[in-house]
């Protein structure tokens, strides 16, 4: 490789996605770049309009909810493959950077490529730039490379991520959600996309309020997933025999902080436990 | 017809070093050095806006002397470098070394086919992600690469600075000390930097995965007044330090545009 210059007038600025292009047009010898690929030309001939291709894992359930001074991200850790479980342990809870988290539902392979390029494209941007972009700008930066997928999602391979963050300006948390054209909507408590989705966000919906502990949040979150894997078989639920527990992750003044395995199990245990007391009496649901 | 002049390629070569080097004496100087935990650089900065340290990557940090658009110009060049090789491949295949050949053979490549050869001088500084084998790479207008692994100084008056500097330097010195002497060094016996006038910054290992820390100025001015009275106590017992080719009045003010 050698050193990647421009002249003034087909300078990419600071958009890595733009670098990739312009390099790959100028004949560079840039490897393969993943999802730029995918961004920069059209995808396979039509006709796989399958929603479900075969050998394509498929992430399932994520959950963010706001409290008082941040924002709780969470994912459980399966993949599924039609009705076969694909992985146990993928992570789908990632940071963005020091502020911000993105999670992914959907097609696995194509999410997280899309989480790698959306990580890249935010550093890139601070180190050219000397600055980071605002919350608002980084939500967007991402549902621009949702929309760029469009075509892929066409033929089935949906990716729709969930981007949350603590926004330094207005000093609170604040979550975005996106639809499969690159939509941005932002919500204003919470949200829960995947298969389990629904579930997830019913559980949060019941139980939320305004001024939520971090502790108190978590706790809603793992709930609310632990919830979503006793309705949908492509959620996976907290397994003590390998030791796999969901990702979750908090972004606060702080920065992003991702909680302790043992710490999501003892979540989980008081949840089992409050769940036997109730029991205790009369007939389990 | 007329015939063009025959110019010796020695003279040629000779008068474009001349050139770059005069652009490059004009701006201030800057000294990398390793310590017991990583990599620090300082520089004679004024400006607390236009840096001359800057981040390139994870464990890579990039400084430049000289004129500022055109070690600017290096600077995003070499973190599209370093971002497209991280993405394509992994994150830790990103290095240094690579870095500084790439910059190299671009300086190497100006200084003999262009015109006018870059006026600026280049530090690739890596972090060793395990041990203390941290790397300094200087790369000279020329593409010239030298790398060291105690200090380096770039810059005008680069050699009186590197003689007070090889006079103070110790193996797996600290933090404080290591920014003391290299204040010290920068400044020669006739004058004082405060926190003000410099640009400092680290790289090392800490909770995040970027290892590029600036050094602001309170916390500079905190760590300057901690190893002061020790840098005292070293100047006295090493005795006379101001070296030959130092009777060299520092200017005040650099030129415009070179930094």
């Amino acid at each position: 490789m050698s050193l990647p210059l421009f002249p003034s007038g087909s300078d990419p600025g600071p958009s890595f996605v733009e670098l990739l292009r312009r390099t790959r047009n100028a004949g560079a010898q840039v490897p393969a770049g993943g999802l730029a690929d995918i961004v920069s030309t059209a995808g396979p001939p039509g006709g796989l309009a399958t929603t479900s291709l075969p050998g394509v894992a498929h992430g399932t359930t994520i959950v963010a909810l706001r409290y008082d001074n941040g924002v709780v991200v969470a994912g459980d850790r399966r993949a599924t493959e039609g009705n076969m479980i694909a992985h146990r342990s993928i992570e789908k809870v990632f940071p963005a950077d020091r502020y911000s988290a993105v999670a992914i539902s959907g097609a696995a392979g194509a999410a997280v490529e899309m989480v790698r390029l959306f990580q890249t494209q935010l550093e890139h941007y601070e180190k050219v730039e000397g600055t980071t972009l605002s919350l608002e700008g980084k939500a967007n930066q991402l549902g621009q490379m949702v929309g760029a997928n469009l075509q892929m999602a066409m033929q089935g391979l949906v990716v729709i991520p969930l981007f949350a963050g603590y926004d330094l300006r207005l000093q609170k948390g604040r979550i975005f959600t996106y639809d499969v054209t690159g939509g941005r909507f932002e919500e204003t408590d919470f949200h829960a996309t995947g298969s389990g989705g629904r579930d997830a966000k019913n559980t949060v919906k019941l139980s939320f309020r305004e001024r939520l502990g971090r502790d108190e949040a978590v706790d809603l979150a793992v709930t609310a997933l632990y919830e979503a894997a006793d309705e949908d078989t492509a959620t996976g639920g907290p397994d003590p025999l390998r030791g796999i527990y969901p990702v979750v992750a908090t972004v606060d003044a702080e920065g992003y902080r991702r909680l302790e395995d043992p710490e999501v199990a003892e979540h989980f245990r008081h949840i089992l436990q409050r769940r036997s007391e109730r029991d205790e009496g009369g007939a389990s649901s | 017809m007329t015939m063009p002049y025959y110019v010796a390629p020695e003279q040629v070569m000779k008068d474009r070093a001349e050139y770059a080097q005069k652009g490059i004496a004009r701006g201030r100087a800057l000294v990398g050095t390793t310590y017991d935990k990583g990599v620090v650089i300082v520089a004679e900065n004024p400006s607390s806006t236009l840096h001359k340290i800057s981040e390139i990557y994870d464990r890579v940090a990039f400084a430049g002397v000289g004129r500022y658009n055109e070690f600017d110009q290096l600077r995003v060049a070499g973190v599209r470098h370093a971002d497209t090789k991280g993405y394509a491949y992994s994150r830790e295949d990103v290095d240094a070394r690579s870095l500084a050949n790439v910059y190299a053979q671009y300086l190497g490549q100006v200084f003999t086919h262009e015109m006018k050869p870059l006026e600026v001088e280049i530090l690739v500084a890596e972090l060793d992600p395990v041990g203390t084998a941290h790397q300094l790479f200087h790369i000279a207008y020329d593409g010239t690469v030298a790398d060291e692994q105690r200090f380096t100084v770039l810059g005008g008056e680069a050699d009186a600075i590197a003689h007070r500097m090889a006079a103070r330097f110790r193996q797996g010195w600290t933090l404080d000390e290591a920014v003391v002497a290299s204040v010290s060094s920068l400044s020669g016996p006739t004058r004082r930097l405060r926190p003000a006038d410099l640009e400092v910054a680290v790289l090392e290992h800490g909770p995040w995965r970027r290892c590029f820390r600036r050094v602001e100025d309170d916390e500079l001015a905190e760590l300057l007044a901690r190893g002061e009275p020790a840098e005292m106590a070293a100047e006295s017992s090493a005795g006379e330090d101001a070296g030959p080719g130092l009777a060299t009045e520092e200017t005040g003010e650099g030129a415009p545009g070179h930094a």
